[in-house]
């Protein structure tokens, strides 16, 4: 019989608690993303222009800002905020490594190629709808051909070895770096800016085409990776270990690479490259709650919607009317943040 | 009912031969211990029978049941493998890492934090639970992780069909946890459940095998009951050691003294 009967333990709660919390911020923070921006609005003013589009009674100047410029714009923020950071979280599990991130494979870097190739090889077809479609295809298959290299390379028939993938990653993030800075020294001028203004990321190009991809793959991860969680938690303790509670590992691997190359692969076609949300956000909530993937796993994906909500908020206000891209301002900020991670990394129980 | 048996089990996982012709037999309660010198293939053999590598030659049965044929899942239900050393560095409390031994079971919440309540109690680390693991000494880490094992194959009512592999288990614990581990083997024994230990003492080994199995270079150079095999030979063939062979004098089994 037992007497103190606690389901998961003391953290179980504080886990709930902090996903909660995190639950009733998100939609502060898309209010604050939505008032805010280069136009002056005011919080009534804006809602009720919200409020006007749902009911269908569209038409003034306010309207037209919240409704074609930054709802779509403060959503796509939160998606792939919420993308980036539960990917972060299931590739710093798969490597057992707190300090893994998402790009680490790869996927990065390739979808960066992708769309640097497809940008300079379109020509007079970038303009409108079908050449932002264009540089977004080439950069997913940039993205997702990068992974499925580098896991091939790291698979012998003997498994997997997520360490190989690690190196592996790493070679290839430098060869794609190296095939994009050789493309962009061939190009002209006109489109070396264009490349790279669009691999420095941002959210200028949110429309409710992109919202709607954008929503679609982030929920099929919300709702795919915590299915992985048990496996996840065993796979921490060391990976024969997990296979000797049951997990099967090969199975879990591919899974997991395939999710994540499809999620990253994704932001970086409809946002750029973003830097330090799927590292600094899964860090940041495992300080919180510990590594327990059932919490760790939502969580992550809460905190990284509300995280690069915030940092577009910022990135529009700023400089105002000039917008900045995105990644500049999570790179700002997450750098110095993680670096005073790194230094009281012993605070936490973590290994140096 | 035997509750392991390998047949002239080969296996040469990397190309070159790691282990070759293995036989023994263990029946349900009885506990085998594997001795050798280091490099001999213990840790190989029991990651061999755990399912981590395949076997070249022979069979391995678990539970009556050719492990080639068992997925890992139900391997994992049956058996447990408490490694010589941990790579955990993440910070997860003592208790959530003894809950990770419930993984391969779909047993409702309640009924795992039963089973971890009562294995935390029986390793005698019940006050540690809230500790981060990773802030936990070497000693302290090993009986967390034999409470992840244990909570692993934990049966309230028979464990007949559990096996236990335990991979030099006493190497980091003081004397008083060393004689609480060998309790609890003694314990799980009663209760049925099979048992392989890696034990480098051979003195601890007597007080606890029913039969021992002596590797060496991969091979199996002699197999039975402590007493039958402790031999002044044996000792100067596999460590070139001159021992004297005694014994307990109230227990009866031998007791290995190096002159």
């Amino acid at each position: 019989m037992i007497t103190n009967y606690r389901p998961g333990g003391s953290r179980a709660s504080k886990a709930r608690l902090l996903i909660a919390i995190l639950a009733a911020v998100l939609p502060l923070a898309l209010v604050i993303g939505l008032v805010n921006g280069a136009a002056q609005l005011g919080v009534t003013e804006s809602l009720q222009a919200l409020w006007h589009l749902f009911s269908n009674n569209a038409g003034g100047q306010a309207e037209i800002i919240i409704g074609k410029i930054r709802l779509p714009r403060v959503l796509l923020a939160a998606v792939m905020g919420a993308n980036l950071a539960i990917c972060g979280a299931a590739m710093q599990g798969l490597f057992r490594n707190p300090l893994a991130d998402p790009s680490l494979i790869g996927v990065t870097a390739g979808a960066s190629l992708g769309g640097a190739l497809a940008i300079a090889s379109g020509g007079t077809l970038l303009e409108g709808y079908l050449g932002l479609t264009l540089i977004s295809t080439g950069a997913f298959l940039g993205g997702v051909l990068a992974v499925l290299f580098v896991y091939r390379l790291a698979t012998t028939p003997n498994g997997t070895s997520v360490a190989t993938m690690l190196l592996a990653g790493i070679a290839i993030t430098a060869l794609a770096g190296a095939l994009s800075s050789l493309l962009e020294f061939f190009v002209d001028n006109a489109m070396l800016r264009r490349i790279s203004l669009w691999k420095m990321g941002g959210l200028d190009g949110a429309s409710y085409p992109r919202l709607l991809l954008g929503s679609g793959v982030s929920l099929a991860l919300v709702v795919a990776l915590p299915r992985y969680a048990n496996a996840l938690n065993a796979l921490l303790l060391g990976e024969s270990e997990a296979r000797h509670l049951g997990i099967d590992i090969p199975h879990i691997k591919q899974a997991l690479v395939v999710w994540v190359a499809v999620g990253v692969g994704t932001s970086v076609a409809l946002v750029g490259s973003i830097a330090f949300v799927g590292l600094v956000v899964p860090h940041l909530v495992r300080l919180l709650i510990g590594p327990n993937h059932r919490y760790l796993l939502p969580a992550s994906a809460l905190a990284g919607a509300i995280l690069l909500v915030a940092a577009d908020t910022l990135a529009r206000v700023a400089l105002s009317p000039t917008e900045l891209p995105v990644g500049i301002i999570t790179a700002i900020v997450g750098v110095p943040f993680f670096v005073s991670l790194l230094r009281q990394r012993h605070h936490y129980g973590m290994q140096s | 009912m035997s509750s392991l048996q390998l047949t002239e089990v080969s296996a040469s996982p990397w190309g070159k031969p790691l282990l070759s012709d293995i036989t023994f037999d263990v029946p349900a309660g009885s506990v085998l211990g594997i001795v050798g010198p280091n490099g001999a293939g213990k840790t190989s053999l029991l990651r061999l029978i755990a399912g981590d590598f395949s076997v070249n030659k022979g069979t391995i049965r678990t539970l009556d049941t050719p492990s080639a044929d068992m997925s890992p899942g139900t391997l994992a239900r049956q058996l447990a493998y408490l490694p010589q050393f941990s790579l955990l560095s993440f910070p997860y409390t003592v208790e959530e890492v003894v809950m990770l031994g419930r993984t391969p079971h779909d047993t409702g919440q309640e009924e795992d934090q039963q089973i971890v309540e009562a294995v935390l109690a029986k390793v005698d680390i019940a006050a540690l639970r809230e500790r981060l693991y990773t802030q936990l000494s070497g000693g302290e880490k090993q009986r967390v992780q034999l409470a992840r094992v244990l909570t692993q194959i934990w049966d309230e009512h028979s464990m007949e069909h559990k096996l236990l592999l335990l991979d030099e288990p006493t190497t980091a614990l003081d004397m008083a946890h060393q004689q609480q581990l060998l309790d609890i083997i003694r314990e799980l024994k009663q209760r049925l459940c099979t048992v392989l230990v890696v034990i480098h003492d051979f003195n601890v080994l007597a007080s606890i095998a029913d039969q021992v199995v002596v590797l060496d270079k991969g091979k199996q150079v002699a197999r039975g009951k402590p007493l039958d095999i402790y031999t002044p030979d044996l000792f100067a063939e596999l460590f070139d050691t001159q021992v004297l062979i005694n014994t307990h004098p109230t227990r009866g089994y031998p007791l290995v003294i190096p002159r």
